[in-house]
C-alpha cells in the first residue's frame, strides 16, 4: 500500500522537524541556556560546567543534537528541578488526564455539534437556522479561559454544587472505585463543559455548511423527486455526504481543542499538560516546558494522522484518486 | 466563476461598505467595530490610566463600583474602567498590527505558490501545512516563554503563526486565475510574470485577502488574550487578556469581584464578534457560491 506509506513518511517527517525545530528553540536561542536553568548569574565556572554535562549541554552542537535524538528515543525527556522528578514521570500522568478531558469534551461536540448543525443546515435562512448561526458566532468569540472563569464564579461562588478545581476531591478516602469514579467524574463536568461550549460553535457551523452544500446537489433533487421524506432525505442522503467535509475540518478542530484544553487546564487546575505548561511558564521550567509542548505536538500530528486515514477509508473517490 | 467577480478595483470601496450595510450581519457587525474602535481610539485620550497610579492602603482594594471608580477598583486599588479604555487599545493594537504580518506572508506565500506551481508550489504547501497541523497555541506559549514578555514579540508569534490559512485560501484562488485566458495573452504581449501578479492577480485575489482578513484580526484578537491570560503579556502594556490574567491570579473570582472580570471578557467577546460578523459578511459578498444565502 505506497500510500500509506508515503502517508507514514510525511508524518515522521514532520515528527522529526518538530523535534529539530525543539531542539534549536530550546538549547540554541535563548542565548546560554545554562543562565536560564540556574537563573541566577552568580555561579562559578565549576558549577556551570556540571551543570553543562548534566543537561547534555557540552561539546559540539552536532553532538549535543545527536545525543538529545539518543536520549529522546530512550524516552529520557530530561531532569525538573521544579518538580525534583524525571520529566517522563510528570508528563505521562499530566497526558492521561488531558486525554480523559479531551475525550469527554470531544464526544459532546461531535454528537451534539453536528445534530444541531444538521437542524440549522436543513432549515436554511428560517429564523431557528439563523438564531442558531447567531448564537454560534457568539460562543466562537469568547476567550475559552474566560466561558471557564465564568463557570467558576457561578458555580463555585454565586450558585455553589460543583467542584471547580483539581480532579479528585483533597485527601478523600473512598470505599470502592466507584466513588473514586463518581468524583472525578464530578471534577470533570465544569472543564468539560466549557470546552465543549466554545468548541460546539465550530462543529455547527462547519457541518451546517457542508450540509447546505450538499443539499443543493442534484442527487438530493432525484431524492425529493422519489418522495422520500424530509427526515430521510436530510439524514441518509445529506447527512451521510456532509460528514466528509465535516471531517477535513478535523485538522483545525484538533488543533483548536489542544489550545482550549490548555485554558481550560488552567483555569479549572485540572491536572493534565495545560496546566502542566503553564505551571513551567510561571516557574521558568524549561524541561518540562519542552518536553510538554513537544508531547502535545507530536501528539496532534499523530491524531491528524489517523484522522486523515479515517478520511480515505469513507470515502473511496479520495483513495482512487490517490 | 464569472469575469465579472466584484473586485476592488471595479467596484470601490464604498460599493462594499453600502453592500455590508445592507447584510443585517454586516451591519451589526460595523455598528461594533464603530463602538470599540472609538472606546480604543477616543476614551484613553479623556481617561488616561496609570499603571503607577495603585491605592493608598487596604481598604481601596477590589472594592466595588462606587462614585470615584466607576467599575470599582482591581487588587492594586486602580481604576478598572481607565484600565479597561487602555486595555481596548493595546488588544487592538496588538490584534490588527499580527495580522498585517499574517496576512503579508500568508498571502504572499499563496500568490507566489498558486501563480508559479510546480516544485515552488510543492515545497509552499508542505510548509503551509505543516503549520497549519502544529497546534499553535503550546507554540505560541513556547516562543513566547523564550523570547520574553514584551509587546513585539507578542506581535511577532502570533503574526507568524496564523498565516497558514490565508496562504491555502489565497493560493487556490490564485491557482484558477492561472488558469484563464488572460495570463498566456498578457503573457504574449510581453508582461513579465511580477507584473501580471500586480495587475492581473492582485486585484481579484484582493477581495478573498480582504474577507479573510477580516477574520483573521478575530483570530489573532483571541491568541493574543490567551497569551495574556496564560502570563505571557507585556506587564507595561496592559490589554483586557493581562487584565483578566491579573483577576484571575489576585483571586477576584473568590472573591466576587465580578466588575474585574466581565468587563474585559465582554470587550473581548464583542471585539470578535464584530470582525466575525463584518468578515463573514464580507465573504458572502465576494463569494458568489453563498450569494443568496440569507
Amino acid at each position: 500500500m505506497p500510500f500509506f506509506l508515503r502517508r507514514i513518511a510525511t508524518l515522521s517527517s514532520s515528527i522529526f522537524a518538530i523535534v529539530t525545530f525543539n531542539f534549536f528553540l530550546f538549547h540554541i536561542i535563548p542565548g546560554d541556556p545554562i543562565r536560564l536553568i540556574a537563573r541566577t548569574q552568580r555561579l562559578n565556572t565549576e558549577a556551570i560546567a556540571k551543570l553543562r554535562t548534566s543537561f547534555g549541554l557540552d561539546g559540539s552542537l552536532l553532538s549535543q543534537y545527536f545525543r538529545y535524538l539518543s536520549k529522546l528515543l530512550h524516552g529520557d525527556l530530561g531532569y525538573s528541578f521544579f518538580y525534583k522528578e524525571n520529566v517522563s514521570g510528570i508528563v505521562g500522568r499530566a497526558l492521561g488526564n488531558t486525554f480523559l478531558l479531551l475525550t469527554a469534551s470531544t464526544l459532546i461536540v461531535v454528537t451534539c455539534g453536528i445534530a444541531i448543525g444538521v437542524f440549522a443546515g436543513s432549515r436554511q435562512g428560517k429564523k431557528s437556522d439563523t438564531a442558531t448561526v447567531v448564537s454560534s458566532l457568539i460562543l466562537w468569540s469568547m476567550p475559552t479561559f474566560w466561558v471557564g472563569m465564568l463557570l467558576v464564579f457561578t458555580f463555585g461562588v454565586w450558585v455553589g454544587g460543583l467542584p471547580i478545581s483539581g480532579i479528585s476531591t483533597a485527601n478523600a478516602l473512598y470505599s470502592n472505585w466507584f466513588q473514586y469514579a463518581m468524583d472525578i467524574g464530578q471534577h470533570l463536568i465544569l472543564p468539560t463543559v466549557t470546552l465543549a461550549i466554545v468548541d460546539i460553535a465550530f462543529f455547527i457551523i462547519i457541518t451546517r455548511t457542508a450540509l447546505i452544500e450538499v443539499m443543493s446537489e442534484d442527487y438530493m433533487l432525484t431524492a425529493r423527486g422519489k418522495g422520500l421524506s424530509r427526515r430521510t432525505i436530510v439524514w441518509r442522503h445529506g447527512f451521510r455526504n456532509a460528514m466528509l467535509p465535516v471531517l477535513t475540518a478535523s485538522a483545525l478542530y484538533i488543533s483548536a481543542l489542544v489550545g482550549g484544553a490548555i485554558q481550560v487546564e488552567v483555569v479549572f487546575s485540572w491536572p493534565g499538560m495545560g496546566l502542566l505548561m503553564y505551571n513551567a511558564v510561571l516557574a521558568r521550567d524549561y524541561s518540562v516546558l519542552e518536553a510538554s509542548f513537544l508531547l502535545t505536538t507530536v501528539a496532534v500530528l499523530v491524531a491528524n494522522f489517523a484522522a486523515d486515514m479515517l478520511y480515505r477509508v469513507l470515502d473511496p473517490r479520495v483513495a482512487v484518486s490517490k | 466563476m464569472s469575469r465579472k467577480d466584484a473586485t476592488l478595483t471595479t467596484h470601490g470601496f464604498k460599493y462594499f461598505l453600502r453592500k455590508l450595510w445592507r447584510d443585517p450581519m454586516g451591519r451589526w457587525g460595523l455598528l461594533i467595530l464603530l463602538i470599540t474602535s472609538f472606546v480604543a481610539v477616543i476614551c484613553p485620550i479623556f481617561f488616561p490610566f496609570d499603571p503607577s497610579k495603585v491605592g493608598v492602603d487596604a481598604s481601596s482594594i477590589l472594592t466595588g463600583p462606587s462614585q470615584t471608580h466607576w467599575l470599582g477598583s482591581d487588587e492594586l486599588g486602580r481604576d478598572v474602567l481607565r484600565q479597561f479604555f487602555s486595555g481596548a487599545r493595546i488588544s487592538l493594537f496588538v490584534g490588527i498590527m499580527a495580522t498585517i504580518i499574517s496576512t503579508i506572508v500568508g498571502s504572499g506565500i499563496g500568490v507566489f505558490a498558486g501563480y508559479y506551481m510546480g516544485r515552488l508550489d510543492g515545497f509552499l504547501m508542505r510548509i503551509t501545512d505543516f503549520f497549519l497541523v502544529v497546534p499553535a497555541l503550546p507554540l505560541m506559549i513556547a516562543l513566547g516563554a523564550i523570547f520574553g514578555q514584551n509587546i513585539t514579540v507578542i506581535i511577532m508569534v502570533i503574526g507568524f503563526l496564523s498565516w497558514p490559512r490565508t496562504a491555502r485560501i489565497v493560493r487556490s484562488q490564485t491557482l484558477s486565475l492561472r488558469q484563464r485566458q488572460f495570463v498566456p495573452r498578457a503573457k504574449s504581449l510581453g508582461s513579465t510574470n511580477l507584473r501580471i501578479i500586480r495587475t492581473h492577480i492582485t486585484p481579484h485575489v484582493m477581495p478573498l485577502i480582504v474577507a479573510n482578513t477580516i477574520l483573521v484580526v478575530a483570530g489573532c484578537i483571541l491568541s493574543e488574550a490567551t497569551l495574556s491570560f496564560i502570563g505571557l503579556g507585556d506587564p507595561d502594556r496592559i490589554s483586557w487578556g493581562t487584565m483578566l490574567h491579573f483577576s484571575f491570579v489576585s483571586g477576584a473570582i473568590g472573591r466576587g469581584a465580578w466588575w474585574y472580570f466581565l468587563p474585559p471578557g465582554f470587550g473581548i467577546l464583542f471585539i470578535v464578534l464584530g470582525f466575525t460578523l463584518v468578515g463573514h459578511s464580507f465573504e458572502k459578498i465576494t463569494n458568489p457560491r453563498h450569494r443568496g444565502e440569507s
